[in-house]
């Protein structure tokens, strides 16, 4: 089975956000692969060692990335590829990655590819699904289980707390939700020999796209921090009292109820 | 610049949800004077045609097949694109629901367009349609601006505010033809897991339980009171994993995204997980045993005291606001 992750790596929103020169401040932040594509990766491994075949990680990103992709080498994937986006575009957005990754898959001939359902930092959860209509391939959003079965796949997806169960056949792309499995954590042995495995980099260049192709139709304008909040009103005094006291406030002041 | 913008109406057991009426007044301000024509799709809707009328819309169309029954991305996507050829838009707004998240992606892909999703904003500023939208699980914001091509945006729920209801507004459905074929995922079960009654995603006042809540049972009292304001019950992480609640109910980054008018947070520490799921809520009420405890940092209004003796007492007195109303 030939098995393709799309891997983001992400600023890790556990970490203060603070805004210097109109962007988010990632000097000294803590950088890791999104959450949501963990999932994603484990799962591939996991239908590897269930079905034979290879899995191969891409992400489009920076230099920096490869630390994330051996990351995900020292997990159990087998190949890496960086598409190094760096020197050609300044303001992607979700239509220049999608478009990027649908280039580089349009001749793996795929059976299975995996992401996660949304990214922790811009949280569009675009890109996967436009991959999959740019490739011609059936898509499942938000899975929670994943079963195949010959070149069919069952699967379980999430949608607003209920589950439907999805028969489609392969190839077919899937984003993971939360609960798909449990990711593992690198191994020392994994991690050794993470740093034999293949990383191949690539530029648009190499895809035969050029800045204009791929350049985005948003724009980001601004960003900026939420206004920071009033300490709350913490109530004193006997607790019929402050609940009696409550029940005002949200009718006559905060007038929600 | 006028545009005629469409509104995807999403339907759920046979009635409209509510941001699909908030997608109407988003689409106004998008169409910038220009026609909203809403968009129905399934087996049998165009009896809600009217409900999009009474929100705003200056047109309602309809595709009506029976393989559009359910949901799916191929079947969709195709009545979909019927439409729009037929409209030839300018402009897309559909709700950041489930359905919309899944189903504008490939939407966006077939035009060759942009998509802004997860707006909570939208207003014409300098020239410029300018949507604001959370980033970095809420701890941010971005303000976006189309750049090339259709403007097409998913609006978070319970954000935008619905036009007036106005029941005087009626019109036709007027029905699009569509070939539906070939649909590659095929729905064989759905297990209903999720509330009866008031939609999580959309309530007005949401009713959380963590920890605290200690038991399967002790979500009884929240339930109770959800009830007597007509709102939703959620749980954090620790809930959910603690198996005291569904995971369909879970609040947070990995979960669902609320914003409701009240969220009471009840023995609930405030792990930034949970925060990321219900931070941007207009008023946060925390009830719990530790004052030191991170929720009541985001808290608008704080007790400290225990949930089984506190949301009792506050059953009753909204129960005494309510009859006394």
């Amino acid at each position: 089975m030939n098995i393709y992750v799309l891997m983001k790596r992400t600023f890790d929103t556990e970490e203060k956000i603070a805004i210097a020169n109109g962007k988010i401040n990632e000097d000294g932040a803590e950088f890791i692969i999104n959450p949501y594509d963990e999932y994603a990766i484990e799962e591939a491994i996991q239908v590897r060692d269930a079905q034979g075949g290879e899995v191969t990680v891409v992400s489009v990103g920076n230099e920096e990335t490869e630390k994330q992709l051996r990351t995900a080498l020292a997990m159990g994937a087998d190949k890496a590829v960086l598409i190094n986006i760096e020197d050609d575009v300044e303001n992607g957005d979700q239509f220049t990655t999608a478009k990027i990754l649908a280039e580089y898959l349009k001749d793996k001939d795929a059976d299975l590819i995996l992401g996660g359902n949304v990214a922790i930092d811009g949280g569009s959860g675009q890109v996967a699904p436009r991959v999959a209509d740019q490739l011609g391939i059936p898509y499942v959003t938000t899975i929670t289980k994943l079963e195949i079965n010959g070149s069919t796949a069952t699967i379980t997806r999430d949608v607003e707390g209920d589950s439907e169960v999805i028969e489609t056949s392969l190839p077919v792309l899937v984003t993971a939700q939360q609960g798909l499995n449990e990711p593992r954590y690198p191994s020392l042995p994994g991690i050794m020999k993470a740093k034999k495995k293949p990383l191949d980099e690539l530029e648009l260049d190499d895809l035969d796209l050029d800045e204009d192709d791929v350049e985005a139709k948003t724009k980001t304008i601004e960003i900026y921090l939420p206004p920071k909040k009033e300490a709350g009103k913490v109530l004193q005094g006997d607790l019929a009292d402050q609940v009696k006291e409550l029940v005002n406030l949200l009718h006559t002041e905060a007038k929600v109820i | 610049m006028a545009r005629k913008v469409l509104v995807l109406g999403e339907a759920r057991d046979g009635s409209l949800r509510n941001v699909s009426f908030e997608a109407i007044a988003a689409a106004k301000t998008v169409a910038e004077g220009g026609e909203v024509v809403g968009v129905l799709i399934g087996d049998s809707v165009s009896s809600l045609g009217n409900e999009l009328y009474h929100y705003g819309a200056d047109k309602v169309v309809a595709v009506e097949d029976s393989k559009l029954a359910q949901y799916t991305p191929d079947g969709y996507s195709q009545a979909l694109m019927a439409v729009i050829e037929q409209e030839n838009p300018e402009g897309l707004v559909f709700g950041h629901t489930s359905l919309g998240k899944d189903l504008a992606p490939k939407i966006a892909s077939k035009l060759d367009s942009g998509l802004i999703s997860d707006a909570i904003g939208v207003e014409e500023a300098g020239g410029n349609l300018v949507f604001t939208r959370p980033i970095y699980s809420g701890k941010a914001f971005e303000k976006k601006i189309v750049t090339d091509g259709l403007v097409f945006a998913t609006i978070r729920p319970n954000n935008i505010a619905p036009l007036q209801k106005d029941e005087s507004k009626s019109g036709e459905v007027a029905a699009v033809a569509a070939e539906i074929k070939d649909l590659r995922t095929i729905i064989k079960d759905v297990v209903r897991k999720a509330t009866e009654g008031v939609d999580l995603s959309e309530a007005k006042v949401v009713v959380a339980g963590g920890r605290g809540v200690k038991s399967e049972d002790g979500f009884e009292p929240l339930k109770e009171l959800a009830n007597v304001l007509g709102g939703a019950v959620g749980a954090s992480r620790g809930a959910c994993d603690a198996d005291y609640c569904d995971y369909s109910l879970q609040i947070g980054q990995t979960g669902k995204v609320v914003t409701p008018d009240l969220y009471i947070a009840a023995g609930i520490s405030g792990a930034i997980q949970h925060l990321a799921g219900m931070s941007n809520s207009k008023v946060i009420v925390a009830i719990n045993k530790d004052p030191e405890a991170n929720i009541f940092k985001v808290a608008d209004y704080g007790i400290v005291g225990d949930l089984f003796e506190v949301i009792p007492m506050l059953t009753e007195e909204f129960k005494k606001l309510k009859v006394n109303a």
